[in-house]
């Protein structure tokens, strides 16, 4: 990571979507206007009491919220019994993961300022369900982008989505993955942004998207705070979650950006290593550049063309991430820390053994990296782990990463 | 000084012609042939050239000008080595040269190293088409502090008051982008450019070039009644990719120039200059 020192600010981004020197809107200018106008509908709707209590009656009644806050005493006990570990179980959400918070969310805002259709991006396919899914619900038409490699690996999600309604086109440039996917996206957006409200499925993208993905997903964080509070009486010690674009661990630690005493953890994956040259640890081996309409830590080359990330998650196999982990990352409010594909495998045979939980592939490197920290911790510390999916999409994975034939 | 830029709109403007402004991808289909392409465009009639400096995930183009970079980067094309064709270019020619890309390759190369080494190799301008006038302060100064200047663009989509602002800060000419969404020839369109470019002209006396979707001399005369430059990219870059590692492609695109300069040239086809504006043949 390239050292930026910046003093820790809670409250941000500013007016123009900055968080430090990250963040930002760099798009070609026909989207300009378009996200002016959302970043201004956003904003009034965000303090609009019937908008959400739309949201919030989604939430609770559709997705099943609020989420338990779970105490693995298995998991605790394995690790050395010293910690008081609690799992936010986001796997427990309708469609198996934590996305659906910020699909629900802006399909919402997508009716509100008119418009009919709703496009994203899609890797795994996770966030093209959980958008279908909110599209389906909210009677809104949906197309999702995905890489053509993409499709031939998560048919299965490919099929959920044409189930629940939704056009999936197939992405034929660059690498035919989910960098290529978001590209057609935005290029689609430009094209029909009349009609059209681009969910983004991370804390990425230019602003308003950061700020408002993050704000849908901060449920996560709130929830967690109260049930920790009213089961130990204290603020956790620390809270571990993965990181590709981020969303999930910004939803989890935005409410407690101000606790200065609870330790955040951002864990990357790390592919076959760190060093390897194949990994999506951005934060940890990135530079600053502008990718996808932010300025944030990317896998880049030295003339600044991105590099292609590898993860055995399909969900953090992203080049980039999040302008606001860039800005926790540079001023040292989150630490950042990389899990191999291997040890990931190790974190889903673990919380499966102790706790009876398939953890999604992505959420395995939050687990390993409990399970390598651990002896690090004092006795007695609070841990939040947010297990932000479940694993059932990620059997083939896992079956073929543990050389397992079924 | 005057720059080349504006010498160049004041001669066309002196001459009732329009400026002819293509677009080739560097190092597209090859680094050496880039330079011979340059010097074919400039015996065709081209005004003002846009380089384009490749990026691995151009937001704003359309598949042929995406597939163009993805094959000048496989050729090892950097912006070291663009500006290293400016140079050679600049040895025996005066078209402004106005370098164009993604801004991550140019915030990477370090904005005043750029501004520096762009200066020095003969290069007059920078349009970044993903650095809007909102991000584009700091860039803004460094660059011309080397005396470039840094073209901003305009959208169907950008309302009045935008395009106020976008005309305060942009310098050598406004870039006007005809349709919404990405570059490329289109099969049929409809350039609705008498109302915003109406505004524009209320809005600032710079020049005013018209770019994205045009393809055909008929279409750069109509986009030609209106603007003081017309912008030919995707077709261009079709054509040389049709034509990559034939012998016959500077002749082609020397070819492809005329037949676009021809409608341009007001004294020497005024008829053309004339034609309806929604009619043009694809």
């Amino acid at each position: 990571m390239t050292v930026i020192r910046e003093a820790f600010q809670p409250g941000l981004p500013d007016a123009r979507g900055h968080f430090g020197i990250f963040g930002g809107r760099y798009v070609p200018e026909t989207l300009m206007p378009v996200l002016l106008d959302l970043e201004r509908q956003y904003l009034v709707l965000k303090d609009d009491r019937s908008f959400q209590a739309e949201v919030d009656d989604l939430l609770r009644n559709y997705v099943g919220r609020p989420t338990p806050l779970f105490a693995a005493e298995r998991l605790s006990a394995a690790l050395g019994g010293h910690l008081r570990i609690y799992l936010k179980r986001e796997d427990l959400c309708h469609t198996g993961a934590h996305k659906i918070n910020n699909t629900i969310g802006q399909a919402l805002l997508a009716k509100r300022i008119g418009k009919p259709r709703v496009i994203a991006e899609t890797g795994a396919g996770q966030h093209g369900v959980a958008t279908a899914t909110a599209a389906a619900l909210l009677d809104l038409e949906c197309d999702v982008f995905m890489g053509a490699e993409d499709i031939e690996r998560q048919r299965l999600n490919v099929f959920r989505m044409e189930l629940l309604g939704a056009r999936v086109i197939p992405v034929t440039s660059g690498s035919s993955t989910l960098k290529d996917a978001t590209n057609e996206a935005m290029r689609d957006w430009m094209a029909r942004c009349d009609d059209t409200h681009y969910i983004i499925g991370s804390v990425v993208g230019p602003h308003p998207f950061p700020m408002m993905v993050r704000d849908f997903q901060s449920v996560i964080g709130r929830e967690a705070r109260e049930q920790i509070l009213e089961r130990e009486g204290r603020l956790p010690n620390a809270i571990i979650a993965c990181v590709g674009g981020g969303s999930n661990a910004m939803g989890i630690f935005h409410p407690f950006a101000s606790d200065a005493g609870v330790r955040f953890f951002g864990v990357e994956a790390a592919g076959h290593g760190l060093d390897s040259g194949a990994h999506a640890a951005s934060i940890e081996r990135g530079s600053v550049g502008v990718f996808h309409g932010a300025k944030s830590f990317v896998l880049q080359t030295d003339d600044g063309q991105i590099t292609p990330a590898h993860s055995i998650s399909a969900g953090l196999d992203y080049p980039g991430t999040g302008p606001e982990h860039s800005y926790y990352a540079a001023s040292g409010r989150a630490e950042y820390v990389g899990i191999t594909d291997a040890e990931a495998l190790e974190g889903v045979k673990l919380l499966c053994r102790t706790e009876g939980i398939i953890p999604a592939l992505e959420t395995a490197h939050a687990i390993a990296f409990l399970a390598k920290q651990a002896e690090r911790m004092s006795k007695d510390s609070i841990v939040l782990v947010n297990l932000s999916g479940r694993g059932d999409k990620d059997v083939f994975s896992i079956a073929k990463g543990l050389g397992k034939e079924i | 000084m005057t720059s080349r830029i504006a010498l160049t709109f004041e001669r066309a403007h002196a001459q009732g012609e329009r400026a002819l402004i293509p677009y080739l991808t560097a190092g597209f289909p090859r680094l050496s042939e880039t330079v011979g392409l340059l010097r074919a465009l400039e015996r065709g009639g081209a005004d003002i050239i846009e380089l384009g400096v490749p990026f691995s995930d151009p937001i704003a183009d359309g598949p042929t000008i995406q597939a163009s970079c993805a094959e000048s980067l496989l050729q090892g094309t950097t912006l070291a080595a663009v500006l290293e064709m400016v140079r050679e270019f600049r040895r025996e020619s005066q078209v402004p040269i106005v370098l164009f890309g993604a801004y991550n390759p140019f915030l990477r190369y370090g904005l005043e190293r750029l501004a520096h080494d762009a200066s020095a190799a003969g290069a007059d301008a920078l349009l970044i088409p993903d650095l809007p006038v909102d991000e584009g302060e700091e860039a803004a100064a460094i660059i011309r502090g080397s005396g470039l200047d840094l073209v901003f663009l305009v959208a169907p989509t950008t309302p009045l008051e935008r395009k106020r602002l976008i005309c305060s800060k942009t310098s050598g000419f406004v870039y006007y982008i005809s349709v919404k969404g990405v570059t490329g020839a289109r099969e049929s369109i409809t350039f609705e450019l008498e109302q915003p470019l109406a505004e524009l002209r209320s809005v600032t006396t710079l020049p005013i070039a018209v770019g994205f979707g045009i393809a055909t001399p008929a279409q750069a005369a109509a986009v030609g009644r209106l603007a003081d430059g017309v912008i030919v990219g995707s077709a261009l870059v079709k054509l040389v990719g049709e034509h990559a590692g034939s012998p016959d492609l500077p002749a082609k695109v020397e070819q492809y120039m005329r037949a676009m300069k021809e409608p341009l040239r007001g004294s020497s086809s005024p008829a053309a200059l004339t034609q309806p504006l929604d009619k043009p043949t694809s």
